[in-house]
This record gives C-alpha cells, structure tokens and sequence, in this order.
C-alpha cells in the first residue's frame, strides 16, 4: 500500500478556504489537472454518497464517492470507485485547521492506494506532485483572482440605499420610473448583491403589463442578474462577499442596483464567465437547458422547428440543438433574423409575421413535420402548431407571446399521439441540485462554445422603457441587457 | 468547560521543533516565561505520569502531570495538578505537523478546562496569547534558520 501526504499554508482565513473545498464538484475553478466535473444524478454537492465524474486534462477519466464531509472538523473523505488509471483501494482525507497566527489555514491531505508492482513511485508523484501540489498552488492562484472576503461575514449591516426600475402601474413602457430604493441587510437564508448587469426578458413584458401577476404596482421587475456578493445571511454556506455570482429567479426584482435575494437561487460564476454575458444566459441559457435535457431528452436526428428563432432563447436553442445532432428548422419575423438564425446553425428558415408556417414546414421535411416545437408564441401559432407537429412529436409551449393557449382539446392531440409540455423554469429550478447542474451545464456548453452570445443590445438600467419598447417592437436581434 | 486553541507555523522541519519540546523537563530551554523547573520522584522526563513542578518569572509554582508522549505524532499532553490560575481539569495538548510544502511545522496548542465564568474570557487570553502564542513566538525565534 502506497501512503501520500502533502501538506501546505495557504494564506487565507479557513472559512474562505473551506467554502471552496467543501464543494465536491469545485475542481474545474481551481485545480489545474481537472478539465470537467459533473456530480451524478444532480445530486448535490455536500450530499455524503455523491458520485463525482472527473475529465482530467490529460483525458482520464475519475469517479469518486464522497465518503464523508464535516463542516465541524472541516474534513472530507473520498475514494476513487472507478478510473483509467491502475489505482486501487484509494482513499483521501483533506483537512483543514485554523492557523490562528495569522488567520491562514494549514491544509493535509493524504491518501492510500495500491498500485500495480514496479509503478508505486510513478503514482506516489502523480498524486502527490501532480494532484496535491499543484492542487495547493492551484488554489492560490485562485484566491488571488478572487480574493473574496477576509471571512465568513455574517450580516450585520445597515440598510443600504440604490436605485431601481420600479413598474408604477400595470401598462406599457412608460409605466417603467425610476426611484430610489433600500437593499436591506441580508436574513437567514438570504444574500445582499450588488448587480454589475441585468438581463432583460419577454416574461418581463407580462409582469410589467399584469399579465402575470407577480407583483403588486409599484415594484421593480427583472428575473435574472449578475454581480457581487455583498454580504451573507445566517446559514449560507455556498456564498462568500466579494464572489462573482448570477441568477434568474422568481419574484421579480431585479431592475435594482442593490439586492438582497433568497441565497439559494444564486449560484456562483466561473471566471471565464464575464458578467454581462452571465447576465444574458442565466434565464435563456437554463431555459434552453431544460428545453432540450429534461423537458424533451433531445436525440441526435430528430427534427425540431424553434419559434422566434433570432431571439434570445432561440438563437441559443437552435445552437444547442444543432450541436446535439438535430435538424434545426426556425420561424423568424425577417430576413436579418434568418441570417441570424442560420448563422446559429438553422438547417432552413421560415420568414413571416403571420403566424404561418406549418405547409413551409411540411415542405421543409417532406411532409413529416416537426419530432419538437419549441414554442414561445402561444395563442396566434396554435392551430399551425398542432399541424406542423410529427406523428407522436412533442409540442413544448415554454411561453405565449401572443397570449396563453386555450382551448386545447385532449382529442387534437390524440390524432397524432401527441404531447403537449407547458413547462415553467422557476419549477425546474426551484431544487437547488437541479438549479445547480443546470447552471452548470450552461456555463459547460458556454465554455465549449455550443452556444455563444452576441449582446448587441445593452441600456442604462435608467433606459429600461426604451429596452422594453424595442423587445416588443420585434426589433432586436439577441439578448438586451441592462447597465446599473 | 472551556476551549482554547492556538496553532502557527514554525519555519524548521517538525523533527528539529520537535527535539526542542518533547523534554518535559525543558521549558525553561524555550518558553519565556518558566525560570526552573524539575521532574518529582527523580523520573526520566519522558515517562508517562512524570511530575514536572515549575517556577514561573513572576514567581507562581505549577505542578502539571505528562498524560501523552507520541514520538510518532509528535504530540505530548498534559494535566494541571496545581496551579495559581484558578482552573480545573485542566488538559493541554501540544502537537507538531510538518508542512511538505516549504518543509515547516504546523504546531497546534490547545487547553481545555473549567474555571469561574466571569474569568473565562481573561484566562482565554493568558492562556491562549500569553502562554501558547508567547510559546510559539519564542520556537521561531530559536529555530530561524
């Protein structure tokens, strides 16, 4: 049996270290061997059993159960079930202990394992050198990007003033005034950001009108953001001040500088994310995450036809799709659009403002039509939905442009046996594991390039009115964001 | 009961901090504040159960017995049996670790005992600062390579 110890100061208070450790599936952001980390089944990340699935950059792959985790002895154990490297019975502890000259952190980890003869000095220096040294300088090198905060603050502070969007009456653009608002000192449970970009989105428009009555006049609006963390509430763990973060979640709120927010809808950012396009793929990146993974598995071959293909969700569904291996066939309003859309990889196009596309579409697939719509248009494309959709096809209405569908008859559907999904990301996103992976999934597919981001349309958030008058005018090309 | 800890960091090899305080019989050698000392009965200092009886700077006796000697883990534990502190069930442990990295020594110092509770927060700090951290700032200075 072959016993590895490293052990090293690392200059920073142990809650700020432990806030990184602790999280089983944190690897990608610091340690420089480690290419790609997925926890299986969504579970999350300090659930004692979870399996992790590593890439390294060398292309091995590593499996490995946490075994145990304690936040009180700052300790987690873990083995390798399964890898492309001859190792054996391997089992590691990292621990942590306050160094309290200095407020720094004393680091041991250490393992056991076999490997086969002849080869125990190869792997002692793999994971020695390899894994726990340049795991240690690692770490450094990402603290020193994110210095974060000296440690685990708990909220204690004063109101702070910002300025907001706030919707005076249900309305058009007009009823967007801006007013001067409070940030209070984040609760249990809660974190107080600042935002450095706001997303703008069509779900907006509804709150805004009254549509979805998600608040009541006069309130700010806005679904999604990025920014810093100010300060953290009582029992939030995964969140330290000074952390580059993002979200997209209900209640509406977040037309402000300053927020203060449940913590658990917020998740960290890696820092090849910048801000503004964190900002734009928070709500229309996991809404084609969820789209394309979990609302409807999409398989390599199958046709789908997206709505709206040039907006901001469709330019990323029509990117994703193609990249999974569908045939991708897009409705958009313009030429310009189409150019957008085929440049996002649309296989054909249909241009038109009249809500016809079903014979173009048949024409399209030599008369089978579409295995998944992807649907934001609601009412107006009902009747040619149900037309374009493939025998057993799934018809995903993820939103209504033209208003909600009704009058949907169990009967239509089952002319062709078909599905009709009517999905809500705040539901899918409401289980923080789940919220996790998704994010997770977007910011991997952001990395790898499969779906990229064009921001042609940024505002002042004091502009709010004119971006919400250019969303509706079917003017625009991509997501807009606002600029606190 | 209460708990203090203080831990630093020894820029020397565990081994050679650790040949500087496993003599239970040596604080007078590097601490700042034990001006004698002598182990009861005559026995060998690193006997589990020995009697160290010492004489502070200021003038107090201490009488503290050895519970643990690891030569192995580089830790040694003790009891206060007599004192002028004014603590009960008193049990220090001292513990090295190296440090791979820079070759150093992670030295950890902590107590726990019982005492009046309004005396708890001035004996944390004497005890904390004034004993273990003053320890600590004292082994820096005789091993500065």
């Amino acid at each position: 049996m072959i016993r590895v110890t490293r052990s090293a100061i690392i200059d920073a208070p142990i809650e700020r270290v432990w806030a990184i450790l602790r999280d089983f599936n944190s690897h990608t952001a610091w340690h420089p061997v480690v290419a790609e980390s997925v926890i299986e089944n969504d579970e999350p990340a300090d659930q004692v059993g979870c399996v992790r699935n590593f890439t390294l950059k060398d292309g091995n792959h590593i499996r490995e159960q946490l075994l145990a985790l304690s936040d009180n002895d700052y300790v987690s154990t873990y083995c390798i079930l399964d890898a492309t490297l001859p190792m054996q019975r391997y089992v590691a502890t990292v621990q942590l202990k306050r160094v309290t000259d200095g407020d720094r952190t004393f680091w041991h980890w250490q393992s056991t394992f076999d490997t086969p003869r002849g080869r125990e000095q190869e792997f002692a220096d793999l994971v020695g050198k390899g894994v726990y040294e340049g795991g240690f300088e690692g770490l450094r090198a990402f603290l020193r990007r994110r210095p974060g905060a000296p440690a685990m603050q708990t909220a204690g502070g004063e109101t702070m003033a910002t300025q907001g969007m706030v919707v005076s009456r249900f309305g058009g653009p007009d009823v967007l005034e801006a007013r001067p608002l409070e940030a209070r000192s984040p609760g249990p449970g809660e974190v107080r950001v600042r935002h450095s970009a706001i997303g703008v989105n069509y779900i907006d428009v509804y709150v805004r009108k009254g549509e979805y009555r998600m608040i009541e006049p006069p309130a700010p609006i806005g679904m999604e953001a990025a920014g810093v963390v100010i300060d953290v509430g009582d029992g939030v763990t995964h969140l330290l001040p000074g952390d580059r973060i993002a979200y997209a979640c209900a209640p509406p709120g977040a037309y402000v500088g300053l927020r203060t927010l449940p913590a658990s809808q917020v998740v960290v950012l890696p820092d090849e994310i910048d801000d503004e396009t964190a900002a734009a793929v928070m709500l229309k990146g996991m809404t084609a995450e969820y789209l394309l993974h979990r609302t409807h598995l999409l398989r390599g071959g199958e046709t789908v036809l997206v709505h709206a293909a040039a907006g901001g969700v469709g330019l990323l569904l029509c990117q994703w799709a193609k990249a999974l291996g569908a045939r991708v066939i897009g409705t958009v309003s313009t030429d310009d659009k189409a150019r957008a859309a085929r440049a996002a990889g649309c296989d054909a196009t249909i241009v038109g403002r009249d809500y016809r596309f079903a014979a173009a579409l048949h024409d399209a697939t030599g008369g089978r039509g579409a295995d998944v719509i992807y649907d934001g248009l609601g009412q107006a494309a009902a009747r040619e939905n149900l037309e374009a959709l493939a025998m057993c096809g799934h018809w995903i209405c993820y939103g209504h442009a033209s208003g909600p569908v009704d009058r949907l008859s169990v009967e239509s559907l089952g002319q062709k046996s078909a599905t009709f999904s009517s999905p809500v990301l705040f539901h899918y996103t409401a289980d923080r594991a789940v919220l996790t992976a998704m994010a997770q999934r977007t910011f991997e597919a952001l990395r790898q390039g499969t779906i990229r981001l064009d921001i042609r349309h940024r505002y002042p958030l004091s502009s709010a009115a004119q971006a919400h008058r250019d969303l509706e005018s079917r003017a625009t090309i991509g997501p807009l964001i606002l600029l606190p | 009961m209460i708990k203090v800890y203080t831990s630093s960091v020894i820029d020397a090899p565990a081994e050679q901090v650790w040949a500087r305080i496993r003599d239970f019989n040596g604080l007078p050698g590097w601490t700042p504040f034990v001006a004698e000392s002598r182990i009861e009965g005559g026995l060998p200092s690193d006997k589990i159960g020995c009697v160290r009886n010492f004489r502070l700077k200021d003038g107090g006796m201490i009488r503290e017995q050895l519970l643990t000697l690891s030569d192995y883990d580089y830790q040694c534990s003790y009891s206060i049996l007599e004192s002028p502190l004014g603590v009960d069930n008193y049990v220090a442990t001292l513990k090295l670790t190296p440090v791979t990295d820079g070759n150093r020594t992670f030295a950890e110092w902590w107590a726990e005992f019982d005492c009046a509770p309004d005396r708890e927060g001035q004996l944390s700090r004497d005890i904390g600062q004034g004993v273990f951290q003053a320890g600590f700032d004292s082994l820096k200075m005789l091993v500065r390579r």
